[in-house]
């Protein structure tokens, strides 16, 4: 997809005005700190097992070529193929090139962040495979022709209504006039249009949450079992994932595991957790022929041994999104990328760099709520600040804002100056309030006062200047 | 405590300095009730968190050396602000790490800093608060006290010392109040939900009087209070702690 990041003001004052998103948004606001609470409620271990998380992660990036070579030998020695992918453009070659070998017509889809992340849909429509979401929401939004707007839940922001509408516009060989409302007859009919796409299929596609390094293995969790019909019917099963998706053992990934889904739905787990270990077998019972694995870097290592190195250590549970107060008055949408929310913000500058993503580091608040339910505890916020001292040595923001800073940090260092100026700005911000505490309106400061009243000094000299008159014999 | 009283530099805040004067002086009477020496450094300025935050690292950094040589002479240092005290104890070290000629000078100085009401309840465990307010009280948790220093109890432990203070709690206590120093004029539209969405949650509360430890946070809730006529009034918790309740609320006369 083409990045809008650069154009996160934009996209948010969208998002501001979209009351239909603003409900969706306000209604899981609510919804996935509750579950998460209630979730690690249960589990005294929690904080332990975070910090066994945290380590098992920060243990695998500190060797990942290790780790990532004794994967792929495993791979190889059960009889699947590992392709090395630079880019997005060498990962949607490999993944076309399977595809085309297989003669593949039609791919059904497990969900995943890597397949949007390389646009892989497209480019195997544009080549004449048409690619199907199988994750009930992932469906909803190829439906709609949109992108995820929540790592987790990525049809987040769309109303019951407006499902139906997109199941009566494409499902066309259905009856004009069946009722689809309830929750249910939804369900049944996207489960009876996939079940066909299941069976059709020539390709799997999964994305992958783990790659369990000592034996090979690729782990997804889903709800909704799309991904074991996904990687189990076809003849081929290719595994999207990115580099720093490995661990080193099973027993590590269930460590993993045990924080993923209580971070953000509250479950123990998912309803599915599936392990793939290379193709068919002799004597299993089903598989796929072929097995492939499509591991992509596209500027991952590159973050290596840089302060946002810790944002690889993420395992894609949204729990950062769902407790955002920024994320959660603009939505997924508004990132104008794949990732959303605090990890969005401090993974895409990384990804697109920041002539495009310079803003989403700049939109927040700082207010450290992601780096606290951070089940492998990312210290986000010092990543944001990182990116935007990068930014700012590369002249962003610049115009008044730059400016602006550049004066009052030189007024802070000449603090005689210092005490003028801000003597004088009080004086002024109560002739301008007139009496009355604070102002209405003020030049310069309309972000503030369109929407808040600015409370004045509440007398004309600062503390200092009365502090030192005090202090006078 | 016994020997010489310690000897506290207080660090006022730039925030505090120009826009609530009133804050330094209940923090001087606050500090003085709980037996230390009050010097307040003429050369003090602002934190430089401004900077760091926004990534201005080289600035950042010359505000930290002139904090850090300011204020070296001192037992403590004291700050009535929850993100500024943050900045020091946490930001310094991280942003001095490098320079061997203030790597360490900057490290002592985080150990000494603390902000107000956890320098009160856990350094000196004051408890001398003889005061009465007789109202209902709701208190703003601002992030980065609540998140980079584990101020909750702190200023609620004293408040609990006050004849007649009732707390009521906030709805969602651990939200942002869109605030975010720079953030509430870089991205206005999102800063001014988060601002409405926590004053409504003020109001719900039924509280009389809103109070925070950080004034950043209560200007933008004042502020955004009286736009939307309510009346609940906004106060830094310092003001109710000394009894100095005198000057007006945050943005009224």
């Amino acid at each position: 997809m083409q990045p809008r990041s650069h154009a996160f003001p934009a996209n948010v004052a969208r998002a501001l005005a979209d009351d239909g998103l603003q409900v969706a948004l306000a209604r899981t606001s609510a919804g996935f700190p509750k579950k998460r609470l209630e979730g690690i409620a249960s589990l005294p271990e929690f904080e332990l097992l975070r910090d066994q998380a945290e380590a098992i992660r920060e243990h695998v990036l500190e060797h990942l070529d290790w780790y990532l070579e004794r994967f792929a030998a495993q791979v190889e020695k059960q009889g699947g193929t590992v392709h090395w992918c630079a880019d997005a453009e060498a990962a949607r070659e490999a993944v076309l090139g399977i595809c085309q070998q297989a003669g593949a017509r039609s791919v059904t889809k497990g969900k995943s962040m890597i397949g949007e992340e390389i646009a892989i849909n497209d480019h195997l429509s544009a080549h004449g495979i048409t690619p199907v979401e199988t994750d009930l929401g992932e469906y909803i939004i190829q439906l709609r022709g949109e992108t995820p707007s929540h790592i987790v839940a990525p049809a987040l922001h769309v109303s019951r209504a407006q499902v139906t509408q997109a199941f009566r516009e494409h499902h066309l060989d259905r009856d004009p006039e069946r009722p689809l409302d309830a929750p249910r007859e939804l369900l049944g009919e996207a489960r009876d249009v996939l079940r066909e796409r299941f069976l059709a299929a020539d390709v799997g596609i999964t994305g992958a949450n783990m790659l369990v390094a000592e034996t090979g293995t690729s782990l997804i969790v889903t709800n909704e079992g799309n991904g074991d019909l996904t990687q189990t019917l076809p003849r081929v099963h290719v595994v999207l994932a990115s580099i720093e998706k490995v661990v080193p053992t099973l027993e590590d990934a269930t460590t993993l595991l045990r924080v993923l889904a209580r971070s953000i739905t509250g479950q123990e787990q998912s309803v599915y957790t599936t392990f793939s270990t290379g193709p068919r077998r002799a004597n299993d019972l089903d598989g796929p022929a072929d097995y492939h694995v499509v591991l992509l870097d596209n500027g991952r290592s590159e973050l290596l041994g840089t302060p946002a190195q810790p944002i690889l250590r993420c395992i894609r549970c949204g729990a950062c999104l769902g407790h955002c107060p920024v994320y959660q008055q603009v939505g997924g949408h508004a990132y104008g990328w794949v990732y959303s929310g605090p990890m969005g913000a401090a993974l895409t500058p990384g990804l697109l760099g920041l002539p495009e993503a310079w803003h989403l580091p700049q939109a927040s608040t700082l207010c450290g709520r992601c780096e606290d339910v951070c089940p492998v505890r990312i210290p986000i916020p010092e990543v944001l600040r990182h990116w935007r001292a990068q930014s700012w040595e590369q002249g962003q923001p610049g115009g008044v804002s730059r400016l602006a800073l550049r004066t009052w940090a030189w007024l802070a260092t000449h603090p005689r100056a210092y005490r003028l100026a801000s003597s004088l700005v009080a004086r002024v911000l109560r002739w301008r309030a007139d009496g009355s505490g604070a102002v209405g309106s003020l030049p310069g400061l309309g972000g503030w006062t369109a929407t808040r009243d600015l409370p004045v000094p509440e007398e004309g000299r600062p503390f200092l200047a009365q502090w030192q008159e005090r202090q006078q014999p | 405590m016994s020997g010489a009283p310690p000897h506290v530099g207080l660090f006022v805040t730039c925030l505090v300095d120009l826009f609530r004067p009133s804050v330094g002086f209940a923090t001087v009477r606050l500090l003085e009730r709980a037996g230390c020496r009050v010097s307040v450094p003429a050369e003090q300025t602002c934190c430089g968190q401004p900077a760091f935050s926004q990534g201005a690292r080289e600035e950042a950094r010359a505000l930290a050396r002139q904090v850090i040589e300011t204020f070296s002479g001192f037992d403590y240092v004291v700050l009535p602000s929850g993100s500024c005290a943050a900045t020091l104890r946490r930001h310094y070290p991280e942003l001095l790490a490098d320079d061997p000629a203030w790597a360490n000078r900057a490290r002592a100085l985080s150990e000494r800093t603390h902000e107000l009401t956890s320098f009160l309840a856990d350094v000196i465990q004051f408890t001398e608060i003889n005061t009465v307010y007789d109202g209902k009280v709701a208190y703003h948790d601002s992030c980065s006290g609540l998140r980079e220093l584990g101020i909750r109890e702190q200023p609620r432990r004293l408040l609990g010392l006050i004849d007649g203070l009732h707390e009521t709690p906030l709805a969602n206590p651990e939200g942002c109040c869109g605030f975010g120093g720079a953030f509430c004029v870089k991205y206005p539209g999102i800063s001014d939900r988060l601002a409405t969405d926590k004053s409504r949650q003020v109001v719900e509360s039924g509280a009389d009087l809103l109070l925070g430890g950080d004034l950043g946070c209560l200007l933008n809730l004042a502020g955004t209070l009286r736009r939307q006529g309510a009346t609940t009034e906004v106060r830094h918790v310092a003001e109710v702690l000394a009894d100095q309740t005198e000057a007006p609320p945050i943005g009224r006369e």
